[in-house]
């Protein structure tokens, strides 16, 4: 946005006077979309303003009749809970940790599919494979890994004990549950990495070798400064699905020693408990943080997106 | 989808009444289905989850999309308050009210089918937690089994010979109903009965003599060496190892009307008692006193049958309620599956007296018929979660408990916390 406000500015550019040809292709352009923004409106602005809407109110659905207006109080029950930060820690203590990770992992892969020379459908298919799993079957087979009767997780690690239960304390229960959504997710990472990795050009990495430029120089002073947008796009989708963690813990621990996530902690507002009031209060504080982040995330990268998708 | 086919049909067309039931009991609940099955409709069979908050909540579910292929379903007692308020089930009206509950109905039963003065279910089979014991523990702790004993005695008798009692304490439903027993026993409620109905605003009154009583008995079994090794874990199924172990007295343990045909079961198996003089020292008894001289309160619970209030059928299925919880289908319950009945008539039947011994069939009915129901509330799930988060560990349960939990509870009625 920024860059097109510069271009602009030197002398006030003409406002171009549009042909009949163009106002009629934009007005065909406008009905052509139409169909399409209404659809888009029906299936996601409704349930949001629905949820909005609900979360002014104690509603359960089990007492319909006591639905009472209460205006933000909902909100505040919320965010003045301990349980709501203890949850919100858990969920930034995922993302944080199962992110990194991913990035670096995700990054090696990438490299790895990147210069392939042989059998190149098979490996880049085989890293993949993790990612079509479903989540709940992979919770299901991580838990059966760790598992300390029929689990072979324990018998692999040196320093366990055969008997040690990983989903007894909260520690080792989380170590479970991000090891599976690393697991899973890793291969996601590394497809994104690799769309970044192809764009870098060659030209520009041969030019820094003749330079003398060595492997460790060329990786932070080329590869990476060019890869920027696609770093980042990778980190914030799969931020944002981490910051809503919910089958691996569900599937896992289903929430035992406080290993919940504010996504299920939503859950069980709604689902388990039928209130409707405070469950939609705290799935729109799980939409508004998912915002900031997503402007946190686009803001530390400095990336311009429409920049990274080359508009200009 | 068959099953909308074959009712979309109207005239002519069979009708299919969809039965929603818990895993307990299928063999004879599917006879039942069949035999009360009609020229005009027949039941089907439809299986739950095991687990109890899975069936409230699959069935919520389907009640709050006002699903009209939900016919009849198996309610847990506890989930029948808060169904009702939300006027999912079709109460009985008229003649097939006094049916669903004559005066043969036991009232701890009876109790658990009244919401707002309508019958809103039919009590199917009934169940209520005893005091089992080895008798020979009794006779060397020196024990009066014949006469009522408390939770004090109990402990105490275990922990001077060497066994053990067994309760629920883990975190889930069944450690409130221990709670709720004990509280009871003491005289006292978890929230003031003139007002449980009342929803949010009803009156929370565990934060009481009673209260505390309650507490004590937790404290007391926690701190003795009476506690099981797995105390805050146990569950219905943990304690009953501990019966008939290869060495020591055995134990005493609170626990439902199961027990009786398990360990019949496992005679000479492991685990179980040695031969039929072993099966003859299980002994039991009235559930525990909290408080002595006071009559203790048994726990309650069983099966309820509701009929879905969007049924399309709703005579039908009102009828084919009936037809599954009258005298007939109770005794088959209780016979082939251990289930016990609601009513009076079917504890007095012939064949009840074959498969049971006399005196115990006479202390289940007793149990349920004075036995003392947990919260009748819309929210109830919400009550025994709170309870559950400020009670359990069972370890830590001491004088300012009842006062926690009375806080606790308040501020998630009024909304003002999060569970």
């Amino acid at each position: 946005m920024s860059t097109y406000v510069q271009t602009a500015a030197p002398d006030e550019a003409p406002k171009a006077v549009d042909s009949d040809r163009t106002r009629a292709e934009n007005s065909l352009a406008r009905k052509l979309v139409a169909p399409a923004v209404v659809l888009m409106l029906v299936v996601t602005a409704f349930p949001m303003l629905r949820a909005l809407y609900l979360s002014m109110f104690s509603y359960s659905l089990t007492a319909p009749d006591d639905k009472e207006f209460v205006g933000f109080q909902n909100y505040w029950t919320a965010l003045s809970d301990p349980l709501f930060w203890r949850d919100t820690g858990n969920t930034v203590m995922v993302m944080i940790v199962t992110v990194t990770i991913e990035l670096i992992i995700g990054f090696a892969f990438a490299m790895v599919m990147h210069k392939l020379i042989f059998a190149r459908g098979t490996i880049r298919t085989s890293i993949l494979i993790p990612y079509g799993v479903i989540t709940v079957v992979s919770g299901f087979a991580w838990q059966f890994a760790f598992s300390n009767t029929n689990g072979f997780v324990n018998s692999w690690l040196p320093f366990i004990g055969d008997d040690f239960n990983w989903f007894a304390k909260y520690d080792s229960s989380m170590i479970a549950i991000m090891a599976s959504e690393i697991w899973k997710t890793t291969p996601f990472m590394s497809l994104l990495l690799l769309a970044g990795l192809a764009q870098v050009s060659e030209d520009m990495l041969e030019a820094a070798k003749v330079d003398g430029a060595t492997w460790i120089q060329r990786l932070y002073k080329v590869i990476l400064p060019n890869m920027r947008a696609a770093i980042m796009v990778a980190v914030l989708f799969r931020a944002l699905d981490a910051y809503r963690i919910f089958d691996n813990i569900f599937v896992m621990t289903a929430g035992a020693n406080n290993t919940e996530s504010i996504s299920f902690l939503t859950y069980r507002q709604v689902i388990e408990q039928f209130q409707l009031g405070i469950g939609s209060a705290l799935s729109v504080l799980l939409f508004l943080s998912v915002l900031v982040l997503a402007y946190a995330i686009v803001k530390l990268f400095k990336v311009d997106l429409s920049a990274a998708r080359q508009e200009n | 989808m068959s099953v909308l086919a074959a009712c979309g049909g109207g005239s002519g067309g069979k009708a299919t009444l969809n039965w929603y039931i818990n895993p307990d009991g299928q063999v004879t609940l599917n006879k039942l289905a069949k035999t009360c099955s009609t020229s005009k409709y027949d039941i089907k069979i439809q299986l739950l989850p095991a687990s109890a908050t899975d069936q409230r909540t699959q069935l919520a579910r389907r009640l709050a999309a006002k699903d009209s292929s939900t016919d009849l379903m198996s309610l847990d007692p506890v989930f029948v308050p808060e169904f009702a308020n939300a006027e999912w089930l079709a109460p009985f009206e008229g003649k097939q009210a006094d049916q669903v509950l004559d005066d043969d109905v036991l009232k701890g039963a009876a109790e658990t089918v009244q919401w707002d003065d309508k019958v809103v279910a039919a009590p199917q089979w009934a169940n209520t937690q005893v005091l089992w014991y080895r008798r020979s523990l009794a006779e060397k702790a020196g024990l009066d089994m014949t006469k009522p004993v408390t939770w004090d005695q109990v402990i105490d008798a275990a922990s001077d010979n060497g066994a053990t009692v067994g309760v629920q304490a883990n975190k889930y439903e069944a450690y409130v109903v221990w709670i709720n027993a004990l509280i009871q026993g003491a005289g006292g409620n978890i929230l003031d009965p003139s007002t449980v109905e009342k929803g949010r605003d009803a009156k929370v009154t565990i934060d009481s003599e009673a209260g505390e009583d309650a507490a004590g008995v937790i404290k007391k079994l926690a701190d003795s060496k009476a506690a099981q090794p797995d105390f805050t874990t146990s569950n219905e199924g943990t304690s009953l190892g501990s019966m008939f172990p290869s060495k020591g007295p055995g134990e005493f343990m609170t626990n439902w009307t199961f027990v009786y045909k398990n360990y019949e079961g496992l005679i000479d198996k492991p685990s179980g008692p040695k031969g039929k003089t072993g099966f003859e020292d299980l002994g039991w008894a009235r559930y525990p006193e909290t408080v002595e001289g006071e009559e203790s309160k048994p726990p309650i619970g069983g099966i309820d049958i509701g009929v879905g209030a969007y049924s399309k059928h709703l005579d039908y299925a009102k009828a084919a309620a009936v037809c599954v919880t009258n005298a007939k289908a109770q005794t088959a319950l209780a016979v082939n599956e251990g289930l016990m009945p609601s009513r009076q008539s079917v504890y007095d039947s012939a064949e009840l007296k074959k498969a049971y011994p006399a005196d115990l069939l006479k202390l289940f009915s007793e149990s349920v018929d004075t036995g003392g129901p947990r919260p009748k509330s819309a929210f109830y799930s919400q009550i025994s979660s709170a309870i559950q988060s400020r009670w359990h560990s069972p370890n830590s349960v001491g004088p300012g408990t009842p006062k926690k939990s009375a806080d606790f509870l308040t501020a998630i009625l009024k909304g003002k916390a999060l569970l």
